[in-house]
């Protein structure tokens, strides 16, 4: 073909390309541009007309690009007839650029997808869609059919025994670049259908390229059905055709491409199952989400539906650097605390807190929550979506962040990541809690929240684990500098105006139902803890990390609003000191963590998770009596980003 | 003298071109469209804007029709129609029929009839605008 010589010298100029849409402004601005780019522009707004030119003679064209939304002939139904018929890449146009469709259009064998208006820069590089596909033809072709070299015989034995060889033989090899080209391009055309107009292949002895018509291809598709496609081998699907003039590389080359071309369909319908699942379980979370006021800001907030869903760096969340990879971390859809934690002062995020508790819980065979994991799960699988309330909720109410300690822990749990040797992660969220400017107002209510949530499971245990702590502080010995920093904290609480008025109520209710908790929940922690009842059941030896973080959380939680009132630098500076004392605190940690002979110490529940949480608060301790706004600060930030770490 | 009237004429069109990119009437797209017209194709951009102007007249009748009675409205076929509309107005780079086209549709997946009757008169109104600023550019019959 005279073609060979001009577009072979200057390709991509002069690349003819056949343009199909139905739109005729689009096609007029699509010729032109075709046209700026020195291709050769042949259209129709026509589907019928652009298939009966390219019947006519395929080799009249080097590429097809159609529109998608068409009256007559659906878009994708052209693109793979032509790809099934004429091997040619095939480039999808349209309005839509949604995944599903652009999705579409490459499973069903598109080579691009591009959106309109096109500009002129993507069709300047069209033409590597053709050039591609005429290489791995050439692959192929040299694989499959290259009868034209010297080794002609050799090839054909070899390419004859690889094809003898069996169906899987031949696909083995051409199917693997033919899938390449697939992916790549429309369905590859190994047979003698290409030419090598552009290949440098010294293949001069072309064979009569294969019109695969409808007509052939529905006896191919006949043939390979009755012989089975897994036994559908060449030389039989060939013999049953019975048609003059077709080889067997014809047949095998065709074979390949409707092979892929199956498992293309398959793929597709598996990927949509596997899409319709994702969708569709993240869908009612959202729904769900969406159906809780003020849960807006939690869209697409489904921690636990969501399988895919990743957790999102800390620096998503807006504003709690320290807090949020902490909460992050917990539910997947950390992005969503970050929303939430914007949204603190709705109230019901507050609810969820209790909700999210339960399922964070649920890996955390630890504290006091084992029934409540339980019912946490109950509550979990109920709403999902409470999961985001938990993170708004926490930075402002110490309860809260008790909760979301919990969840920390949970999270701990779940993700690998431990961070467990490093106590520096657990202290760096709280910084970052304490610098959360909640307001009194939303921290009351969110305590108030709380407590109204103590008397459930889950609500209750959390807090109850607040208020043991609390308790506990009494009771601890004194040597424990824990102690010391948990009547300090105590004290702070009730410094604290706005907060501790309208907390202290709750403080007690919490305390009572907490205890009620404990007990219930002793049996099930480890026996080494038992002295200090609350803690002990809180505190589950089995899991220290976990737990320290929640103590430590909780803890660091409640310093942090103490302080907050108390300081209002407390951020910055919290920080700061945070960071030099996460050695300390990381040393701590990594003590108690293996060494249950810290038990003793503990003030009792927590085993060793008491020892981390006694060395904590020792190491709080220490920095309190520095400075006061410290080790919250500190704490928080370092719980929260060892949550983030986990 | 001519060439005076000539010049303020051309004058004239470039600030009223320039007011069109600028109220976002036209976007990047029409200015590709005017780098595409040259010396092989001098009418270029006017060519394609008569047919986009021909093209959518129709569109816009038959959406009329479409949303002529609430019960009866299909909001499929609306949909494909705003889809050629769409289409067609990006291309030129009729940027604000395309957005209000968007808006239409978007109350046409809801099955929101009033809706779709007010995005209509916008899409209406827009389209009539763009059509007389172009007329006024390029002397478009």
């Amino acid at each position: 073909m005279g073609r060979d010589e001009e577009s072979g010298d200057q390709f991509p100029i002069g690349m003819r390309v056949l343009a199909v849409d139905d739109d005729l402004t689009c096609l007029k601005v699509l010729e032109s541009l075709l046209l700026r780019c020195q291709y050769h522009v042949t259209t129709t707004n026509e589907a019928e007309t652009a298939l009966n030119m390219l019947r006519e003679n395929r080799d009249k064209f080097d590429l097809v690009i159609s529109d998608v939304h068409m009256p007559r002939i659906d878009g994708f139904k052209l693109l793979e007839l032509v790809g099934l018929e004429m091997d040619l890449p095939v480039i999808m146009l349209s309005g839509n650029g949604e995944t599903k469709a652009v999705m579409k259009g490459i499973t069903h064998g598109a080579c691009d997808y591009l959106l309109k208006p096109v500009r002129i820069e993507e069709l300047r590089n069209i033409w590597q869609h053709v050039v591609r596909r005429k290489r791995f033809d050439q692959k192929n072709r040299k694989n499959i059919d290259n009868d034209v070299d010297d080794h002609e015989k050799t090839q054909r034995a070899s390419i004859e025994g690889m094809q003898g060889g069996g169906t899987s033989g031949t696909s083995d090899c051409s199917g693997k670049v033919n899938r390449k080209r697939k992916e790549q391009n429309d369905e590859d055309d190994d047979d003698g259908e290409e030419n090598d107009n552009e290949c440098e292949d010294p293949s001069t002895q072309k064979k009569p390229r294969v019109v695969w018509s409808a007509e052939l291809h529905r006896k191919f598709v006949a043939a390979v059905n009755q012989l089975g496609i897994d036994k559908a081998v060449p030389k039989r699907i060939l013999d049953l055709m019975n048609v003059e003039k077709l080889t067997r590389e014809n047949v095998a080359s065709h074979l390949q491409k409707y092979r892929l071309y199956l498992k293309r369909l398959s793929a597709v319908a598996s990927q949509q199952a596997n899409m319709a699942a994702a969708l569709g379980g993240r869908d009612p979370s959202f729904l769900h989400m969406r159906s809780f006021d003020g849960y807006g800001n939690f869209l697409g907030l489904n921690p636990f539906q969501t399988s895919g869903v990743s957790s999102i760096p800390n620096s998503n969340l807006l504003g709690l650097p320290g807090f949020s990879p902490g909460m992050v971390q917990i539910s997947r859809n950390q992005n969503n605390s970050s929303n939430s934690m914007n949204d603190l002062s709705k109230f019901q995020q507050i609810a969820f807190p209790s909700n999210q508790h339960g399922s964070l819980l649920q890996g955390i065979p630890t504290s006091l929550e084992f029934d409540q994991m339980q019912q946490k799960q109950k509550l979990r699988n109920e709403s999902n979506n409470h999961l985001p309330g938990v993170y708004s909720g926490a930075p402002s109410n110490s309860f809260i962040s008790t909760t979301n300690s919990s969840l920390f822990m949970q999270d701990h749990q779940q993700q690998p990541q431990q961070n467990r040797g490093s106590g520096s992660h657990s202290l760096d969220n709280l910084p970052d809690l304490s610098r959360l400017n909640e307001t009194w107002q939303t921290v009351s209510s969110l305590s108030g929240y709380i407590d109204n949530t103590a008397s459930s499971n889950v609500g209750g245990n959390v807090t109850s684990t607040i208020m043991q702590m609390n308790n506990s502080t009494m009771d601890i010995p004194t040597d424990n500098g824990l102690l010391t920093g948990r009547d300090s904290l105590i004290g702070r609480q009730t410094l604290m105006p706005s907060f501790g008025i309208d907390d202290d109520p709750r403080y007690l209710n919490f305390r009572n139902s907490g205890s009620l908790k404990q007990k219930l929940e002793d049996p099930k922690q480890h026996s080494a803890l038992e002295p200090l009842t609350p803690f002990n059941s809180s505190l589950n030896s089995s899991m220290p990390n976990q737990t320290v973080q929640t103590l430590l959380n909780t803890v660091a939680d409640r310093q942090r609003l103490h302080n907050m009132t108390n300081q209002a630098t407390i951020n910055s500076t919290s920080l700061t000191r945070h960071k030099t004392d996460k050695s300390v605190i990381n040393s701590h940690i990594v003590y108690n963590e293996g060494n249950t002979s810290v038990a003793p110490k503990m003030q009792g529940g927590f085993g060793s998770n008491a020892c981390n949480l006694d060395e904590l608060m020792n190491a709080m301790t220490k920095t309190e009596r520095d400075e006061i706004g410290f080790a919250d600060g500190e704490m928080g930030s370092d719980f929260f980003s060892l949550s983030t770490c986990m | 003298m001519l060439g005076l009237g000539a010049r303020r004429w051309e004058d004239d069109m470039t600030r009223l071109l320039g007011f069109l990119y600028h109220q976002e009437v036209l976007d990047e797209q029409f200015m590709q469209l005017q780098q595409l017209q040259d010396a092989s194709s001098p009418n270029f951009v006017m060519e394609v804007i008569s047919i986009y102007f021909r093209e959518s007249e129709k569109l816009l009748k038959n959406l009329r029709a479409l949303l002529a009675d609430r019960e009866c409205a299909d909001y499929s076929k609306i949909g494909v129609h705003l889809n050629h509309l769409m289409g067609s107005s990006s291309s030129i780079g009729a940027r604000r029929v395309r957005a209000v086209c968007a808006a239409l549709r978007a109350a046409s997946e809801h099955c929101n009839w009033a809706g779709c009757l007010r995005s209509l008169a916008l899409l209406e109104h827009e389209y009539c605008y763009l059509k007389n600023k172009l007329h006024e550019l390029f002397q478009v019959p």
